[in-house]
């Protein structure tokens, strides 16, 4: 029962409900930082990580402080929250993890206010998770919003040495290749979930 | 009232004096000590992250510095007045000549012999690639232009095939010196009044045929130089601008018009 609820959860969460794909959330990141698939890996492993963490925190606040009563408030906490939480990360990286820090630094900073962070977490809560598919959640749309990063930037790069007529160059042509991406993942509708 | 106004504001407020209080301790006990000096020296470098030091950009360049692992000269775009700077905060002294990015090669479609038609991509390297490219002198400038579109500072203009380093604009960074496949690019002391522009490592006959403007290592100039400054090595007039006094006599001496 439980492993079915969690395929379930990774399979909507990575395809069908995919975060940047289906759900349009992350959109800023998708298109800023898929220029090179490197950068694009770094970027979601950095978020996935994200998620993942502020999944764990916003659970239990949602859960003991705001309750059904104050549902209202959960925005505004929330962002506080994650916000927070990306800082402590970046300062722990720095000091204790240097590598990691010189490699995903730069990206923490601009995923502190990513409506696909705080899209997931209020995602959450709207299913009424508990705390283990909560997590699983977030991990399942850090992996979709890796897949859809990594296939993007895989197609950018073509695109770099593309024919591309002179008035399509740049973001135009950039904006097609993602609708197209976007509509090859409305085939995996009704999958999982 | 208390429910639907006070308690919110008291939860709100709890969680931003909780996450506040939370990252001032974190940046207290986990802050990283930048190196002063470091610091400094990013603030003295020009910031155009161009490369040409080594590094991956200025703030790898600083590092290196603060270090010790890096002279604090290497900065082209900057030149000596960043060097000066640099040398001033670690307290040592530069060699601080600034330099330029010079061509020597005479050689063009009229005065070298054409090799073979090349009719591929119009690049250097790839030109290369193919018996040395479309000119039958193997060391000289091929004139696709792969400098010119390496400049990260629009110092290098082409002009018929041939490219021309505009000496106010260059900075003396070395990414041509890098990208030249045939390494016909070099940097020598800005405002150097004597230069040999041939590249060419041979001698006699097959290096006359090939081109008209071609150092043949006949010697001349070695024997016309008062001061030792140009010697003739691996078949090709080399200048030592520490001893050159720019007198022209070798310039004089040079029956091939090679040195300019």
């Amino acid at each position: 029962m439980k492993i079915t609820l969690i395929t379930s959860i990774l399979l909507a969460g990575i395809l069908t409900n995919n975060m940047v794909l289906s759900k349009f959330l992350g959109i800023c990141p998708f298109l800023g930082v898929s220029t090179k698939v490197k950068t694009a890996l770094s970027m979601s492993i950095a978020v996935t990580l994200v998620m993942v963490i502020s999944s764990a925190v916003t659970w239990p606040i949602n859960y003991y402080i705001l309750k059904q009563e104050y549902n209202y408030l959960q925005t505004i906490v929330f962002i506080l929250v994650i916000a927070a939480i990306v800082q402590l990360i970046e300062i722990f990286l720095k000091k204790y993890i240097p590598p990691i820090y010189k490699a995903l630094g730069i990206y923490l900073p601009l995923i502190t206010t990513n409506c696909a962070v705080l899209g997931i977490t209020l995602l959450n809560v709207q299913n009424e998770y508990g705390f283990v598919p909560s997590l699983v959640n977030a991990l399942a749309a850090g992996l979709g919003f890796m897949l859809a990063m990594v296939l993007f930037a895989g197609v950018r790069e073509r695109l770099e040495t593309a024919d591309i007529p002179v008035f399509l160059k740049g973001l135009p042509i950039t904006l097609i290749a993602a609708a197209l991406v976007s509509l090859s993942f409305l085939g995996f509708a009704g999958i999982g979930g | 009232m208390f429910g639907d106004i006070i308690f919110p504001v008291i939860v709100v407020a709890i969680i931003g004096l909780v996450a506040g209080l939370g990252l001032a301790l974190a940046a207290k006990f986990m802050a990283v000590p930048v190196d002063e000096k470091q610091e400094k020296i990013r603030e003295c470098l020009p910031g155009a992250n161009c490369g040409g030091c080594g590094y991956s950009g200025c703030d790898g360049y600083a590092e290196a510095v603060a270090k010790g692992e890096a002279e604090p000269n290497k900065c082209a775009p900057g030149g000596s007045a960043v060097a000066e700077q640099l040398a001033e905060i670690l307290g040592v002294t530069v060699d601080t000549t600034p330099k330029v990015a010079f061509i020597k090669c005479k050689g063009n479609r009229e005065l070298t012999v054409s090799k073979y038609g090349y009719e591929g991509m119009m690049s250097c390297s790839a030109a290369n690639l193919l018996y040395g490219g479309p000119l039958s002198c193997e060391y000289g400038c091929i004139g696709f232009g792969d400098c010119y579109k390496a400049c990260p500072f629009d110092a290098i203009k082409m002009v018929d095939n041939k490219p021309v380093i505009c000496e106010n604009i260059c900075v003396g960074c070395g990414k041509c010196v890098a990208t030249c496949p045939k390494s016909v690019i070099e940097l020598i002391p800005k405002g150097a009044k004597i230069k040999v522009s041939c590249n060419n490592k041979k001698k006699g006959a097959p290096v006359v045929k090939n081109c008209k403007a071609s150092c043949i290592a006949c010697g001349m100039c070695e024997k016309a130089c008062e001061n030792g400054a140009i010697k003739v090595t691996d078949n090709l007039a080399v200048i030592d601008y520490d001893l050159c006094t720019a007198c022209g006599k070798c310039k004089d001496a040079c029956k091939r018009n090679v040195i300019i």
